[in-house]
């Protein structure tokens, strides 16, 4: 008798195979974990691709101490009840030169995230990390593989990836070179939610609405998370009914206006909108048209 | 912008389902199937047309992306005032800036019955190479024919590329009907024309549909401009296609195995994606190579343990025995086992700029398994737009062959007509592990079966002991001239002094016998090093220091050697002499092509 799988059932068995697929094939792997909902997922289906083993590897947060209090709650939480070993790494340099979102713009992404990453890959001596990207999220994305080389200088060729044909990825490496992972790239933000909702997956509450408070600034509806937050002259926080609908650091991501307090409601809200998830995101736009390209080939994951 | 929402609001989502009982929505959604499928066509066919009228029309593009598109589209656009699609596909700031596809896109999209994934695939002869990587995991693929121009060379090599990769649904979708007025007759014509092409190649059944990308005709609904067309609409057809993993289930099961779970001492499972067939517990199987057998005892997932699973799901499963069983192997049904074979005949697909250097030792991986192989020089290489067979001495880059080729030991496979899972396989360079080729296994050879290894009681550790020595193989490597001979024989003198029994392998001696077959085709300078490193393993499991002098300047060929080896036992020694003295040394003219300069052996 035949059983036609849904989408999703192919979706998770493509994503458990990658995963073992690195983990018998890479010396080192580490799984990138950024708290958000694609993390979330990713962390899920490593326990459901390892189980009864917890999966074999570490996490790895590139922590750029912006990110939301909430989210700091949920990464340990999550660290404690998958039994995994969990990582943080923070750019001491950054640490030391005080590099911030509101004083240094972009170059606080670059040194935070991007040099950051480098750094912990560096040290750990990891030849392997899984991010949780997916390719519907943006142009240049939609064009890599779901296993990316990099240079022993972290830097990624779009020109230049390995064909990957059927389910054989060639997970060979030179020394130094190493390989971003990306299970879940096909992956798109609906088949995340509806994952989330069918499995009863922990996520951050920050997805959800509450009243929170906000100041408006430069079109983009930011939460005043901590008092680190420099209020501009004649700002005041408003408590308004707001939710996330991708999460990064505080003072660089646009909260939506919503009432949507629970799965069902957030699904139904991102089925009815009209504007993409990154659309939040001021990362995006630094540098014009391929600017997540560039960032890649820097080494941003 | 043609063609407004409503139109499609009924294929793709209803909104206001959506808006009333959400929950039901997601009941319907999470049933959906999903078909992966591949779109080709050349630059001008209207391809990323089509498929941003695909994205469009399912609301897969976002208010941001299409405010986006509408200023790139004033700026850099093709289409004038209207909308240019083709940028929302192509990613690449390269592929903008030169208005064409280059790399796979794969795009997603959804209606009522199904979720998509669409494979954007290049279609210049010079990106074939991609358009293979596309089709590999589709179970369908659309070609697109400009209706002005009719089936074109382009259009016989995607067609010819689908049927190789085995996609058994093909849509000819017979674009830009709107430019040459809807002609049922232009239609007819292409057709008719592409049907005779298709019965020539083996395509015995496709589907064609007229269409408009840019209209929208026949995309989500019947257009009223084609009432002689009684078909279904594009999005019908490819929501009701029966989907290649349902096939799958019917055959016998194979699993191979990616990963052993052994979190302690009284569990262990083997994880692995199920190629074909399906498993319950009670089932009898059978471990390949091995053939051991076993009954399965669970099948265990995080969630719950399984009554059945089936093709396409990632799954762990416990044996009641505790047989052999390790990654590389595949699990499959105990009475209808695959074939174990180490010589092949295949089609290969060649991926790299660097051509095939027939005779070298490359990775195979197919499934799970990793394993060296030498590839024999192609019987013929198609013409892609010809068809058309034609000798080759190698494959470069795009080239498709058809070649015998032996793996170092047996492994598990299936004619890739019965078995994607266990019939593709990717060849990786072993120096640049660079994917250099793909290809597709038809048969084994059988000569596997007639050779087996015939145990000797003296063992090599025997041999060396006698001798009260430790084997080893001294690889002299340099320019023509640099002295490695002389070297070499010097050494020998040495360590007969020492009462140590040797031999020496000379290049130029070996090719008056053994090798007097072989010439300095690339191939036979490959196959020259191989079986004088045969020699020296022979001689090195009798005990003996082998020395040899060849100038062997390539890493691939003395790694060959060094693998055939036991670990240490072969050392590399290079003569690093300076070109002009090794040119003034040299006592016959150096062949053409033949000099190596020291950057080159190190690169190499």
């Amino acid at each position: 008798m035949t059983r036609t799988l849904t989408h999703l059932e192919r979706l998770e068995a493509e994503a458990i195979h990658i995963m073992r697929e690195v983990v018998a094939e890479a010396v080192k792997p580490v799984m990138l974990y950024s708290v958000g909902k694609d993390s979330a997922v990713m962390l899920h289906l490593a326990r459901k691709a390892f189980y009864p083993s917890p999966p074999p590897f570490p996490l790895l947060h590139v922590d750029t101490t912006w990110k939301f209090q909430e989210m700091y709650k949920l990464r340990d939480r999550m660290a404690r009840e998958s039994g995994m070993e969990l990582l943080v790494y923070q750019n001491p340099e950054a640490q030391e030169r005080g590099i911030n979102p509101f004083d240094h713009g972009p170059l606080h992404t670059d040194m935070w995230k991007t040099e950051g990453l480098k750094q912990a890959l560096d040290k750990y001596g990891f030849d392997a990390a899984f991010g949780g990207a997916r390719r519907d999220e943006e142009k240049s994305r939609a064009k890599e593989r779901i296993f990316s080389f990099r240079t022993a200088s972290h830097g990624w060729d779009p020109k230049n990836q390995r064909p990957e044909l059927w389910n054989l990825y060639n997970a060979r490496k030179s020394k130094g070179e190493s390989i971003r992972v990306f299970p879940i790239s096909n992956w798109t933000e609906l088949d995340i939610w509806q994952y989330i909702h069918l499995n009863d997956i922990p996520i951050v509450p920050l997805y959800f609405s509450a009243k929170r408070p906000t100041v408006e600034r430069d079109g983009l509806l930011l939460m005043v998370d901590d008092d680190r937050f420099p209020l501009r002259e004649g700002e005041v926080p408003v408590e308004r009914s707001i939710r996330f609908r991708t999460l990064g650091c505080y003072p660089l991501t646009g909260a939506v206006e919503s009432e949507a307090t629970t799965l069902s409601e957030v699904i139904q809200e991102m089925l009815l909108t009209t504007t993409s998830e990154r659309q939040g995101r001021i990362i995006d736009k630094d540098g014009g048209d391929a600017s997540m390209e560039k960032k890649k080939q820097e080494g941003y994951f | 912008m043609t063609s407004p929402h409503e139109n499609a609001d009924a294929v793709y989502k209803t909104d206001a389902l959506i808006a009333e009982d959400i929950d039901a929505y997601l009941e319907t959604h999470q049933h959906k199937s999903l078909l992966r499928f591949i779109t080709c066509g050349s630059v001008d066919d209207g391809k990323s047309t089509l498929i941003g009228r695909l994205l469009y029309d399912s609301k897969m593009i976002f208010e941001d992306q299409l405010e986006a598109l509408q200023s790139d589209s004033k700026r850099v656009g093709t289409q004038g005032q209207d909308i240019d699609f083709a940028l929302l596909v192509d990613g690449l700031a390269a592929e903008r800036e030169q208005g064409i596809t280059i790399d796979v896109a794969y795009r997603f999209f959804a209606t009522e019955k199904r979720k998509f994934i669409v494979a954007d695939c290049p279609g210049h002869e010079q990106y074939t190479r991609n358009m293979v990587t596309g089709a590999s995991t589709a179970d369908l693929a659309v070609i697109l024919i400009d209706a002005r121009k009719g089936v074109l060379v382009q259009t016989r090599r995607h067609s010819y590329l689908a049927k190789l990769i085995g996609i058994k649904n093909i849509v000819l979708a017979v674009n830009k009907m709107d430019l040459i007025g809807y002609s049922q007759a232009t239609y007819e014509a292409i057709v008719a024309d592409y049907m005779s092409f298709a019965a020539s190649i083996g395509i015995d059944h496709f589907t064609a549909i007229p269409i408009s990308g840019f209209k929208g005709d026949n995309i989500t609904a019947n257009s009223p401009n084609t009432p002689w067309y009684h078909g279904a609409p594009l999005i019908e057809h490819l929501e009701t296609v029966e989907i290649d993993l349902v096939s799958d289930q019917a055959k016998p099961l194979r699993m191979p195995v990616q990963w052993v779970n052994r979190p302690n001492l009284d569990f262990r499972g083997f994880s692995g994606l199920i190629a074909t067939g399906s498993v319950k517990p009670g089932d009898a199987i059978r471990v390949l190579p091995s053939g051991k057998t076993s009954t399965v005892s669970k099948i265990v997932t995080l969630d719950e343990e399984l009554d059945e699973a089936v093709a396409g799901q990632s799954v762990t499963i416990c044996f009641a025995d505790e047989i052999d069983c390790s990654r590389g192997d595949v699990i499959a049904a105990a009475d209808a086992p695959p074939e174990v074979s180490n010589q092949f005949e295949s089609t290969i697909v060649w991926l790299d700029d660097d051509p095939l250097h027939v005779g070298r030792a490359y990775w195979l991986k197919l499934g799970t398994q990793l394993v060296s192989v030498t590839v024999q020089e192609p019987k013929y290489t198609v013409n892609v737009n010809t068809m058309e067979h034609m000798a080759a001495k190698t494959l470069e880059l795009n080239a498709i062959g058809v070649a015998e080729l032996a793996t170092d030991k047996p492994i598990v496979f299936e004619p890739y007509n019965d078995s994607r899972s266990l019939g593709g396989f990717i060849l990786i360079d072993k120096i640049t592990n660079r994917t250099v080729g793909a290809g597709m296994l038809h048969f084994s050879l059988r000569r596997a079966q007639n050779v087996h290894w015939q145990p000797t009681d003296i063992t090599r550790e025997a041999h060396a002991s006698l001798k009260n020595q430790k084997p080893r193989v001294l690889w002299f490597t340099g320019l023509s001239g640099s002295g490695k001979s002389t070297i070499a024989n010097e050494v020998e003198k040495q360590l007969n002094l020492m009462n140590r029994h040797t031999f020496l392998l000379d290049g130029d001696n070996v090719r008056h016998g053994l090798n007097k077959d072989l010439g300095f085709t690339e191939a036979d300078r490959i196959e020259n090093i191989r079986r004088v490193g045969e020699v020296a393993k022979l001689m090195a499991d009798a005990g003996l220091i082998v020395l040899t002098a060849f100038i062997s300047p390539f890493r691939a060929e003395r790694d060959m050697v060094r693998k055939m080896l036991p670990d240490g036992e072969f050392i590399e020694i290079f003569v690093d002499t300076p070109l002009e003295v090794a040119e003034a040394r040299c006592e016959r003219p150096v062949q053409k092509g033949t000099q190596w300069g020291a950057q080159e052996f190190y690169r190499h």
